[in-house]
């Protein structure tokens, strides 16, 4: 079914729309700070969600000052969570130098969580419910939850509810040495039992996006963060966590010979599978978080204002019976996105697209800039636009930097503001960005950054 | 934390074996806490007849302090101890005229408490001087480095020198004899600091509470991480000032730690970047709306024999502790001079080891040297704005830094002082604080040390 085309929608609508958007406050980034970022099993191994995202936070309070303030709520998440950690995010801030006057709540959508969170804060700045938040997100694979079989669940609830010594006898014979197995967590998608690699790999097949390419986006992302740290972009971005000061997924020194060496870690039961450990994000640890405010929240508090939260748009496809892929959504959301924002691509001067797999950014790209499937699957009158590769992620992304799920969409947004402000302050002018998530569950958050 | 020995010497059955063995016994020291007296009993003031009005001015002060003040020994009550002697020499024309006052300090001597104190308020010599006034105002130095390795339990001993136009009641010679009197200078010993007459007390005139002389202020502190830096954030903000802690983003889990102790912010830099200054301007200015304390206290040891000492190890720490702390100075004056700072109190760790010089530390002592050797050309510069610049020179403190000296050097550097024991990095952040603190004004161009009167250099 296509969706709603913008000639569709009446100007009337469009007006009120800009009306409603003149009565709403502004909502800025004031800065960010996340943990570097470590591969599973590594340096993070013993920390907890609960330790990496207080550290965020904590980073962030030192560095703007926030010891003892009420903040009007943090939002953010973890992907793989403890049942013991159902009031994560609370803790975390009960545990950090924030005042404990701040409320906060656990938000879950798989790798979008971040940005769906700062969706959530920046949406009560602008309806004038709260004057500062903060948006982030925690996620690590090493300390991950583990669950009993659904066997020994059973089993041991009847156990637990049993009144007599005789049921609850009764109860345990029904064990049976397999259901002893723990469950570890899993990342297939629930209903086609494909992981999230295998998902991937269909639609880069069916885009026909090479293994050259993929492996170049790969690089650049190492290359680019690289330089992004030698810079000193990260000075006031990153606080060290256990003694790690860098992302340490990053390889400076690699190079496209050692990529093309890789075997084919993905898709292999296809004619011709191009997506490797090189170009696949890792599974990674770490914490990110965002400082959101009013424009008069941040002056008061003498601090400085990176960017303006603009808009947002979810989106969902149904890649369990459609023909969409799984990691396609953001390809969805952004024309309506653009639309309600009366923007095209080339109004922006960075693109921020989440590295789930260096070919989803490239399937996302082709996809929007393939006139066939812009009318047939978006509704559009024709491609969405092109894509100037030279305004692609940067000062790198998730390949270079990995993926803790949860984490990434702060990773992105802190980045993204500082360049918009860089941009700007350079330029004299407006500078603009445009950022994409893909998640598990075929969904996907979009954003529009401005320079404040 | 007081080092095992030393706690050892001083409790139970170790006490009374060391006690029987005559086993040098270092004193637990009295530390400041915020609220407690300024000294540990009455303090007796004396002074030749000549300087008569200058020892009634320290009476006074002190009186106006809350401190029980006694003009003559003999009025001490039987069972009590003085808290403190204060020795006014500053008008003592001749040689002669000091043992009439020395001699009366003797049997008060005998009646001091542990952790009690001497010090001495004298002149400065200047170039026309006659010979006799010369013999006295050189001769109290003397006097008094000796005076302070007889002190027991303890107690210290440190002189106030007068420049030329400066008088007891200043402001500066009151501040200085006050820190001097305190916890504050607990491992302060066997020093002089020479007050400058100041007009107008560089301040707005309104007088900070005792408690809190840095409210108000904002202080940025250097290689505030850990150690001797984070000790120096916490006693600036324990004083009340907003406090910027600085460090490399490579410690930057510490520096948040201590930022987030002290209230204040983490500014992630390396001091060694072209900008740091002008960065470090900004900052505190924008964010905290001025700058009005600066502590040179990131350093770094490479150390070498020279005959072995290669061009990463001697740059690195020339970088660092010398070049890093002059090129921000420059971008301060520039600030102060277009009148976006005023008052600026710049402070900058230097070292014993610049003083007497250390085997292995060409490089560090070196800069040590440079740093006690700029100090009183940037005093000079900060001069005309009404700021102040001064350094000081730890001895033997028990860091992170001195805890990897192998376990027999450790022990024998701890006991070559009066106090026999090393410092706590918070005595160094003691110091600091009163020469940032608005009653300092007039001490500037000063290195003190604070080395429980190490044995090495002056």
């Amino acid at each position: 079914m296509p969706s709603r085309t913008p000639s569709s929608t009446t100007k009337r609508e469009t007006d009120t729309q800009r009306e409603t958007d003149a009565a709403l406050r502004d909502a800025v980034i004031v800065g960010g700070n996340r943990i570097p970022f470590s591969r599973a099993g590594k340096k993070y191994r013993d920390a907890s969600n609960q330790e990496m995202l207080t550290a965020a936070l904590d980073g962030l309070v030192a560095r703007f000052g926030l010891q003892g303030e009420r903040l009007g709520e943090v939002a953010a998440g973890a992907v793989l969570k403890h049942s013991r950690d159902f009031n994560l995010v609370r803790e975390c801030v009960l545990g950090s130098a924030l005042s404990p006057q701040t409320p906060a709540y656990d938000v879950q959508q798989a790798c979008a969580t971040g940005l769906e969170a700062a969706i959530a804060v920046t949406n009560k700045i602008k309806l004038g419910q709260i004057d500062s938040g903060i948006a982030g997100g925690t996620d690590t694979v090493s300390d991950a939850p583990i669950a009993v079989s659904e066997g020994l669940r059973r089993v041991l609830l009847e156990v637990s509810h049993a009144r007599t010594a005789q049921a609850r006898l009764k109860a345990l014979s029904r064990l049976r040495p397999a259901d002893l197995k723990p469950l570890t967590p899993a990342t297939d998608e629930p209903r086609t039992g494909l992981s999230m690699g295998e998902h991937q790999a269909i639609t880069t097949a069916r885009w026909g996006v090479s293994r050259q390419a993929q492996d170049e986006l790969a690089f650049a992302s190492h290359q680019n963060l690289a330089r992004a740290w030698d810079q000193g972009f990260f000075e006031d971005l990153v606080t060290p966590f256990r003694g790690l000061t860098r992302d340490d997924n990053m390889r400076p020194d690699t190079s496209l010979d050692k990529l093309a060496t890789l075997k084919p870690a993905f898709g292999r039961s296809l004619p011709e599978p191009t997506m490797t450990a090189g170009n696949s994000t890792p599974l990674t640890d770490g914490a990110s978080a965002v400082l959101f405010a009013t424009r008069e929240w941040a002056t008061e508090h003498h601090l400085p204002v990176l960017a303006r939260f603009v808009d947002a748009e979810t989106a969902a496809v149904d890649f369990v019976h459609g023909h969409e892929g799984l990691l396609m959504a953001g390809a969805h959301a952004i024309p309506r996105l653009l639309a309600r924002n009366s923007l095209t691509l080339a109004d922006f001067d960075f693109y921020e697209i989440h590295e789930a797999f260096a070919a989803t950014v490239l399937t996302t790209m082709a996809a929007l800039e393939d006139d066939e499937y812009c009318r047939t699957e978006l509704g559009l009158d024709g491609a969405l636009g092109t894509f100037d590769r030279n305004r692609l992620n940067v000062n790198g992304s998730s390949l270079a930097a990995g993926h803790p799920f949860a984490a990434t969409g702060g990773r992105i947004l802190a980045t993204t503001a500082k360049l918009v402000a860089a941009r700007a302050a350079e330029t004299g002018k407006t500078a603009r960005a445009l950022i994409s998530v893909c998640a598990a569950g075929g969904l996907a958050a979009t954003a529009i950054i401005e320079s404040a | 934390m007081t080092d095992t020995y030393t706690r050892a010497v001083n409790t139970g059955l170790t006490k009374t074996l060391a006690v029987k063995l005559g086993l040098p016994r270092p004193a637990l020291l009295r530390r400041y806490k915020p609220g407690a007296p300024l000294t540990v009993g009455p303090v007796l003031v004396v002074g030749d007849t000549a300087s008569t009005s200058g020892a009634d001015a320290a009476a006074a002060a002190l009186l106006g302090w809350g401190v029980p003040v006694l003009r003559h020994v003999e009025t001490l009550a039987d069972g009590e101890r003085l808290g403190g002697i204060v020795l006014v020499l500053t008008e003592t024309a001749r040689p002669a005229d000091v043992s009439a006052t020395v001699l009366a300090i003797s049997p008060a001597l005998k009646r001091l408490a542990p952790n009690g104190r001497v010090v001495t308020i004298s002149r400065a010599p200047v170039g026309d001087d006659s010979p006799e006034a010369a013999s006295v105002r050189y001769g109290v130095d003397g006097f008094l480095r000796s005076l302070a390795k007889e002190l027991r339990a303890g107690a210290t001993g440190n002189g106030i020198v007068l420049s030329e136009g400066a008088a007891v009641g200043n402001p500066s010679t009151l501040a200085a004899l006050r820190f001097f009197l305190s916890a504050k200078s607990a491992y302060v010993d066997g020093q002089t600091l020479t007050v400058a007459p100041v007009d107008g007390a560089g301040s707005d005139g309104s007088a900070p509470s005792p408690e809190r002389p840095l409210e108000g202020k904002v202080a940025v502190v250097t290689g505030a991480a850990r150690g001797i830096g984070a000790a120096i954030a916490k006693t600036l903000a324990r004083d009340g000032a907003t406090v910027v802690c600085v460090d490399v983003p490579g410690a930057g889990e510490a520096l948040s730690r201590t930022a987030n102790a002290v209230r204040g912010t983490a500014l992630q830099l390396d001091v060694t970047a072209p900008d740091a200054g002008a960065r470090i301007l900004e900052h505190a200015t924008t964010r905290h709306g001025g700058l009005d304390i600066v502590v040179h206290n990131a350093g770094i040891t490479r150390d070498k024999l020279l005959a072995n000492m290669d061009a990463g190890r001697w740059d690195s720490v020339v970088a660092v502790n010398l070049e890093a702390p002059l090129r921000i100075n420059e971008t301060l004056l520039a600030a102060s001079e277009r009148g976006e700072v005023r008052g600026l109190r710049i402070v900058t760790l230097a070292s014993t080891s610049g003083i007497a010089g250390n085997r292995g530390q060409t490089n560090y002592a070196f800069t040590k040297a440079g740093v006690m050797g700029n100090t009183a050309a940037t005093a000079r510069l900060l001069a005309a704005t009404g700021g102040t610049a001064n350094a000081v020179a730890p001895g033997f403190i028990e860091t992170e830094m001195t805890r990897h000296i192998p376990f027999v050097t450790r022990q024998v550097a701890r006991r070559l002082s009066s106090l026999l024991q090393g410092g706590e990095p918070v005595d160094v952040a003691e110091a600091i604080a009163f020469l940032a603190s608005p009653g300092a004004v007039g001490i500037t161009g000063q290195t003190l040390r604070v080395c429980g009167q190490n044995l090495v250099g002056r």
